[in-house]
């Protein structure tokens, strides 16, 4: 490789259109990698946190009180003496750090005096607050009231926490019974308007008009849906704050996307199939029973996905309609008669989220409630899509054209 | 064309023929297609329709099974099709009847996507024939009709669409036979395929024409030379010309027709 060797024709060359080349190259990774590490540093913290809620060091390893029991105020004791001390240290701290912020710009020793004393206070603190750790006494609501007598109060220092002790029990089930009772809805409306709509109805302006209406409503925001459901099934139907009434608003949430992505999947159906089948004496009804609502059954999963991706994290829309904060019993309980069922309000895991994070004060114990509410919700919303990804590859192995 | 012209038929013609058109005009729209179609189609004989592309060939073919009714702009401006002397557009016709009676093979093979077997089976199973001793007998009739059986009596149960070119656009006329039609139209069944399996199909039209009227569209002269016994030239939407195949290709009457044949255009 001598420089005086002679360019070839094909040798590459500097030029700002080869610069400007690498400089967009480099863009667009760059931009890629950005989300991929914020993608990955959300379910890792939500993932870390969870986990010390859901898993245990010890055999079971799965929390098991935490997945199906239901939330609970904590009754925390702490040992009196350590409870007192961590609260001088922390009084001490930060007058500490008052009196070093008040000094003048020329106190250099004086300062670095403060900050050494700052550290080992804090150190102190961290390792009393093991020792608190180790040696406090917690108990959930039902613990609490077994209990023959609660500790002394000389003894230990008393707080309580609502919604921190328990489990999520509850509103993993409701989650669930949500989620798979509004995709029933919505998949059987969207389906039968997206068969209407693709199969019989007569394109033109006013088919145009309804698809850009249906396209619009997924753009509406969930708090309007929510409203609407407030007020037409929990008032005007007067079905309460209900599950039926969650169904019904959270399927009209997922329509618009359910039908879009059907008919889609349904118009990409190639003619012949139709045709070939029409020319054998079907009628047209059979004709989309047998060869083409099988063969787009991979994009209405797809299209189910994506509803229940939207339907299971909305929170709003079952704020007024469906989520109870809390209940004491799980939906099969204390039903005077069946239809009870679907009149009775749930709790559900969005806006469980939602009650601990916002309605309740921040401190370790609700902290461990809120990720851990989390990190399961993620998992079930996954669990869910994963089970109808999975449908779909094999009805799409089963017919392939 | 305000008189009704007579109908463009052969001369030799005993038996009544099994479909009639008269005067037919359609139409897409505002643009007209067909014009002032005359014409008999004779039982168990082979016609071929040819004609430059748009001419209007196959969608006269669609005509017959009524195909032309899934195209909403579509309509019938006058004249009637008869087939076995009931004008198939009249309002009290069951198209679903009707196309059990007249089956269709398609330009492209169109298997579904399931098994031979079910592929064949789809016309019963859709009458509600769920006995599977009728079902086995009828595919394999139908596959030896199509001349396929030998290929794929080990695999009926694989999927059709592993099959070659030529043996799915056979499979979809063994297909159209399990309905038992009595007319077959074929919609440029060969013009996917290559010389050896177009061969085959044609063979397979001369084993058919003892059980079955067939009308075939192709863009081929030769093939509508080799398999057909009527030819039929389209042009812009007219029936030019319609005679014996070999009249037709000897000793073209009318000059277009010549024209056409000899290459000159189209």
């Amino acid at each position: 490789m001598s420089a005086q060797k002679a360019p070839h024709p094909f040798s590459k060359r500097k030029s700002r259109q080869a610069a400007f080349e690498s400089f967009t190259t480099l863009f667009f990774r760059l931009a890629t990698y950005a989300v991929i590490i914020a993608a990955g540093y959300i379910f890792f913290n939500i993932a870390y946190n969870g986990s010390k809620a859901v898993f245990m060091t010890k055999a079971p390893f799965i929390n098991i009180a935490f997945l199906t029991q239901k939330p609970q105020t904590l009754h925390v004791y702490e040992p009196k003496e350590i409870y007192d001390e961590l609260a001088s240290i922390k009084a001490e701290i930060l007058s500490s750090k008052a009196k070093k912020a008040a000094l003048g710009s020329g106190a250099k020793t004086e300062a670095a005096a403060y900050s050494s004393q700052i550290e080992t206070l804090e150190e102190r603190y961290e390792t009393l607050d093991e020792e608190r750790k180790e040696g406090r006494l917690m108990y959930s609501d039902s613990e609490y009231r077994a209990l023959p007598e609660p500790p002394s109060e000389e003894l230990y220092a008393y707080n309580n926490y609502a919604y921190s002790g328990g489990g999520i029990g509850p509103a993993i089930i409701g989650t669930c019974l949500l989620v798979a009772g509004s995709i029933a809805i919505a998949l059987t409306l969207g389906v039968l308007c997206a068969v209407y709509l693709s199969e019989y109805s007569r394109p033109g302006r006013v088919l145009q008009l309804i698809r850009l209406s249906i396209l619009n409503l997924s753009g509406v925001p969930s708090i309007v849906f929510g409203l609407f459901g407030f007020g037409m099934f929990v008032l005007f139907f007067g079905w309460g704050v209900s599950m039926i009434a969650g169904w019904f608003t959270l399927a009209i949430m997922a329509l618009p996307v359910i039908i879009t992505a059907s008919e889609e999947s349904m118009r990409a159906i190639p003619k012949g199939f139709r045709e070939g089948s029409l020319a054998l004496g079907a009628s047209k009804w059979t004709t989309i029973r047998t060869n083409v609502l099988p063969y787009a059954l991979p994009g209405i999963l797809t299209s189910s996905i994506m509803g229940i991706a939207r339907v299971a994290g909305e929170t709003a829309p079952i704020m007024f309609t469906a989520a109870f904060a809390l209940r004491d019993q799980l939906p099969w309980e204390g039903l005077t008669k069946p239809t009870d069922f679907f009149f009775q309000g749930v709790m559900a895991l969005p806006y469980h989220i939602y009650v601990v994070s916002a309605k309740i004060p921040q401190n370790e114990y609700t902290r461990n409630m809120q990720y851990g509410a989390a990190f399961v919700f993620l998992f079930i919303v996954g669990f869910f899509a994963l089970s109808s990804i999975i449908l779909r590859v094999k009805i799409r192995k089963k017919y392939k054209w | 064309m305000a008189q009704t012209s007579t109908p463009i038929t052969t001369s030799e013609n005993s038996q009544p023929p099994i479909i009639e058109i008269r005067n037919f005009d359609f139409a897409y729209g505002d643009s007209q297609a067909l014009f002032d179609i005359n014409m008999d189609i004779k039982e168990k004989e082979v016609t071929a329709f040819i004609g430059p592309s748009g001419c209007g060939k196959s969608t006269f073919l669609r005509c017959f099974n009524r195909m032309n009714d899934l195209i909403d702009i579509a309509r019938i401006k006058g004249g009637e099709i008869k087939i076995s002397g009931v004008n198939i557009y009249d309002k009290d016709i069951d198209v679903i009847e009707l196309r059990k009676h007249v089956g269709m093979v398609f330009q492209k093979s169109n298997p579904f996507p399931k098994s031979i077997y079910d592929n064949i089976a789809y016309g019963l199973r859709i009458q509600g024939v769920k006995k599977k001793s009728t079902l086995d007998d009828v595919v394999e009739e139908c596959l030896r009709g199509a001349a396929l059986w030998d290929e794929v009596k080990d695999r009926l149960n694989e999927s059709a669409l592993g099959m070659s070119g030529g043996q799915q656009q056979r499979l979809c006329i063994a297909r159209a036979l399990a309905v038992r039609p009595k007319i077959l139209l074929m919609d440029e069944p060969c013009s996917a395929l290559d010389p050896i399996a177009t061969a085959k199909v044609e063979e397979l039209i001369h084993e058919l024409k003892k059980d079955y009227t067939i009308v075939i569209v192709t863009h081929n002269m030769q093939q509508a030379a080799r398999v057909s016994d009527r030819t039929a030239f389209f042009y812009l939407g007219k029936l030019i010309e319609f005679e014996n195949t070999d009249d037709i290709f000897m000793n073209p009457k009318n000059p277009q027709t010549e024209a056409y044949i000899s290459g000159r255009f189209g």
